[in-house]
């Protein structure tokens, strides 16, 4: 299992290994008899060539696989900006049952009921937590709530006549903002930051103008720090007649404490995987809900979840909604996770678990700071930066190799190189789901790094040593991509 | 309940070290007329037994396939799971993993998802598929702005019947963009090759055909309409559904440039309405423009085989504005599921399910359409494993009514979708559906309809 490959199913594959009886058997007429006289020309000369195995052996393999991973289950993983926290059992639980697993999204509305309430009380409990008026559980995960709330407020602007095709964002932004722009048919202008990490008004004062359809703007920012002057923010953002809109990939920091509608934001997303704890899966799925004030509520793509004489439906007849953005109503399975996970923190839970993922982070940027430099003041939120960038030395590519060498040490790395604007940046968020002994684990693991890189670097260069793989040529595989087994 | 592992005097001990008097000063960046002054008008949190029960409260308001045994179609098929499926699937060490960015970190799910990409061209007969997108609507949002990109065209032409919400989707999509979305409406179910044509002109982007169509009915005219597209400096678009695959004649030799479809019927529960699977496949030639993570072979330090996130520059945490797509998180764990599934199903195992769900639906249409009062619109068109049913004026609420007081989902109301088809029903039947459940479909259709 801890062999340094893993054959792929192909090299495993066994012609006539599978015994194929998990349906009944084909009986009665053939494909060709059915489709008549035009079926031949239809049909495939033979199956595709997918791989043979028996059941044992697909056990084995994705096990095998399986101890191949990282995982949060048996990981600490303080990657800023995913908000890695703990993803509960009982989520799992929920999402298998029967009544909402296997219900069709087509399923008439009266025999949805509970889908629907469910889906209904989750927009609702997400528009309170960002004070603001409705809510769209339509986007697929959060850089799909970007572009729909991006089409949103486009909408918004086109029906008072508005054409405004410029959409700035910090130059500390997730890489989404600007990519989701770019969907929109919109330019990305650049705000800078200033030298404390936080957005420059003087900057944004300047790049505001009637083009202007929104400033996407991530409180607290991406170095873990929250923006003071948002409400100033909001104001120039609104008298140039744009709108604000948060990416709320950081509400880990702030539920209960603060809300983006309360600070000024028309619009936001929520990453339903990264702050309600709905599990990563690997990449996905997540899901992505918009809430917007009530200007742009009319907006909203289509379905919508409504109720109406005491009754749930979807509405489908949305006359100013921009459309869809994706088939049927959206990521229900991560709705249930979600709806269960609010339900069991409720509003103290959840308010505990944001001063609990804050305090964890300050506690590990007091530790920290003595060991990588810490460009930024604190108190941070529930993230912070590091750089490793020592003053007057060439650490070019240093956070690349401590990130490395953490996995020797079972821990995944941090995020690394993002936000842009510092060198070397490593952003660690903890969460408020790790013990104070993980913490401590992390900080001695990073303090043996940093003797390692004074006493003895070259074990740097060439980490990671225990892991499943030695280094991965990642230059190689772009340089000739092989993308699937020949 | 809830998760936080930090005890209270732990909690003093770190605010020490911090030289912090309480929480409330590390938030002193938040300015005090925006901290909000009331807890959240939320409900009281739960504890995990009682939390338990209201999601069974929940559950219990609906009726899945459970409970009712489902024709319903539409883009979302009730076919069989293996135990297999979830069992692996759940694994701890897939459900919680994160994104495969460190390579030597992920090489489970980095290989889970290789070996998928490579199950996807060995459906489709294409030569990339990508680690996934959302769903197969915006699957073909991605791929019509693909095609744009590639041939720097500005015309895009939509073959009806497609599916509506994908129809949907795509302007959506196009509606901010320099780009006409032209509807070429169908013919007697099927796409309109001669209207098809006239529409192909030479500003062409793409042209978008799903086969099976949204009625049911296998396209015949693919190659003919691919060379048409090709002619015109265009990108054939085919709109796939996975299953049909095991029998049907695959995109890649049927002159399409990129396929795309729905994976949920690859061990995807039905979840109403997700989350399901985007697959993406395409030619070659398209490799450096494909939108969503691909996951490519090489070595590590020792030479021994490894996987790793590849050709980055494509995407957005690389390219920012300039990306392929603004898509970041995909749907990872569900295409692991389809990849369990095809593996423990094999390749007979799927043309089996293909072929019984062809069988089962071409018996109960055959049976529907000598009630009286019904008829198969297209009846005469070949079709896998959806038709078409146009029922006596008036019944089809009454049919939907009564069906759910036999436990019968009977398929999906087409008058949603178009008010021409108001008294027609899709039906769907999948290797699931019983010769009792069948039987009993038929009968609540004759009583209903006398």
């Amino acid at each position: 299992m801890n062999a340094p490959t893993e054959p792929t199913i192909f090299e495993k594959s066994c012609p006539g290994s599978n015994p194929g009886r998990y349906v009944p058997a084909a009986e009665g007429p053939t494909p060709a008899e059915l489709l008549g006289p035009a079926g031949a020309e239809l049909l495939a000369d033979a199956p595709p060539p997918l791989p043979e195995m028996g059941e044992l052996q697909v056990v084995r393999h994705y096990t095998h696989l399986a101890t191949r991973n990282f995982s949060v289950d048996a990981n600490f993983y303080p990657l800023g900006s995913c908000t890695m926290k703990y993803n509960p059992r009982v989520n799992e639980w929920a999402a298998a049952q029967s009544g909402l697993a296997d219900l069709h999204p087509l399923t008439p509305a009266p025999l949805a009921q509970g889908a629907l309430r469910l889906m209904f009380e989750l927009s609702r409990d997400l528009a309170e937590i960002a004070g603001l008026h409705a809510t769209t559980l339509n986007p697929a995960a959060g850089a799909h709530g970007e572009l729909t709330a991006l089409k949103v407020i486009i909408a918004y602007h086109q029906s008072r006549g508005q054409k405004r095709t410029k959409v700035l964002t910090p130059d500390s932004a997730h890489g989404t903002n600007p990519a989701s722009c770019t969907v929109c048919g919109r330019s990305a202008v650049p705000v800078k930051s200033r030298p404390d990490g936080r957005i420059d008004l003087d900057d944004l004062a300047a790049k505001l103008d009637d083009q202007t359809a929104a400033l996407m703007i991530t409180n607290p920012n991406t170095l873990g720090l929250f923006e003071r002057d948002i409400c100033r923010a909001a104001e120039l953002v609104h008298q140039a007649g744009a709108q604000l809109y948060l990416d709320g990939a950081n509400m880990n920091a702030i539920l209960g404490l603060a809300r983006p509608g309360d600070f000024g934001a028309d619009a936001m997303h929520f990453n339903l995987h990264k702050t309600f704890s709905t599990p990563h899966g690997g990449g996905g799925p997540g899901a992505g809900p918009v809430a917007v004030a009530e200007h742009l509520a009319p907006f909203l793509p289509t379905p919508q979840v409504v109720q109406r004489e005491g009754r749930y439906e979807l509405d489908w007849d949305r006359p100013d909604s921009i459309g869809m953005v994706r088939s049927f109503a959206g990521q229900f399975g991560m709705f249930v996770r979600a709806w269960t996970y609010i339900r069991c923190l409720g509003p103290a839970g959840l308010k505990r678990a944001s001063e609990t993922a804050v305090l964890n982070a300050n506690y590990l940027a007091a530790k920290l700071r003595s060991l990588l430099p810490l460009p930024h003041e604190l108190p941070c939120m529930h993230e912070f930066v590091l750089s490793a960038q020592r003053p007057g030395q060439d650490d070019r590519g240093l956070a690349g190799r401590i990130a490395k060498r953490l996995i020797d040490f079972g821990i995944h790395p941090p995020t690394v190189y993002f936000p842009l604007i510092v060198p070397e940046a490593l952003m660690v968020e903890p969460t408020e789901t790790e013990s104070l002994a993980m913490l401590d684990s992390f900080v001695a693991a990073l303090a043996e790094i940093v003797r390692e890189l004074e006493s003895n670097p070259v074990v740097l260069d060439h980490a990671p040593h225990h892991a499943t793989v030695a280094k991965v040529d990642e230059v190689a595989a772009a340089r000739s991509p092989v993308l699937r087994w020949q | 309940m809830d998760y936080v592992q930090i005890t209270d005097s732990q909690r003093q001990q770190m605010l020490a070290t911090i030289g912090a008097g309480s929480i409330e000063e590390l938030l002193r960046d938040i300015p005090p007329d925006v901290r909000l002054g009331r807890p959240l008008d939320l409900p009281a949190g739960l504890t995990e037994q009682e939390a338990r029960r209201a999601v069974r409260e929940l559950a219990g308001e609906s009726r899945g396939a459970d409970r009712l045994a489902c024709f319903a179609g539409g883009g979302a098929y009730d076919h069989y799971i293996p135990a297999v499926v979830d069992a692996l699937a759940s694994q701890g060490q897939f459900l919680t993993a994160y994104t495969p960015y460190q390579a030597e970190a992920s090489q489970g799910s980095l290989q889970a998802f290789f070996e998928f990409q490579t199950l996807i061209c060995q459906l489709t007969g294409l030569d990339v598929a990508n680690a996934s997108l959302y769903e197969g609507a915006s699957a073909l949002a991605e791929a019509v702005l693909m095609a744009v990109d590639d041939t720097g065209h500005r015309r895009v032409v939509l073959a009806e019947p497609l599916h509506p919400h994908y129809r949907r989707v795509v302007q959506t999509y196009m509606a901010d963009l320099p780009v006409e979305c032209v509807v070429v409406p169908a013919k007697a179910g099927q796409a309109d090759l001669d209207a098809l044509r006239t529409a192909l002109t030479d500003d062409l982007a793409a042209l978008v055909v799903q086969s099976p169509n949204f009625y049911g009915l296998i396209e015949r005219q693919l190659p003919v309409l691919a060379e048409a597209v090709h002619a015109a400096g265009g990108a054939m678009v085919q709109v796939f559904d996975p299953i049909s695959l095991a029998i049907l004649r695959r995109p890649g030799s049927q002159g399409v440039d990129v396929a795309v479809g729905e994976g949920q019927p690859l061990g995807i529960p039905l979840s109403f309405g997700g989350p399901y699977l985007g697959l993406f496949a395409c030619r070659q030639q398209y490799v450096r423009r494909v939108p969503g993570r691909l996951i490519g072979q090489t070595t590590d330090a020792q030479g021994h085989r490894a996987f790793c996130l590849t050709l980055q520059t494509r995407e957005q945490h690389i390219r920012r504005a300039k990306a392929t797509s603004n898509i970041c998180t995909n749907q990872g764990l569900m295409a692991l599921r389809a990849a369990i599934y095809l593996a423990a199903i094999g390749p007979h195992g799927l043309a089996n399910v293909a072929t019984v769900s062809l069988q089962r639906a071409h018996a109960l249409a055959r049976r529907i359409g000598e009630l009286p009062g019904y008829a198969l619109p297209f009846g005469d068109q070949p079709f896998f494993r959806e038709f078409v049913v146009r029922c006596p004026t008036g019944a089809v609420d009454r049919l939907f009514d009564a069906g759910a007081e036999r436990g019968l989902l009977p398929g999906v109301k087409l008058g949603a979708f178009d008010e021409s088809l108001a008294d027609c029903v899709l039906v769907a039947c999948t290797e699931k559906r019983t010769e009792a459940e069948m039987d009993a479909l038929v009968t609540l259709l004759a009583e209903v309809g006398r």
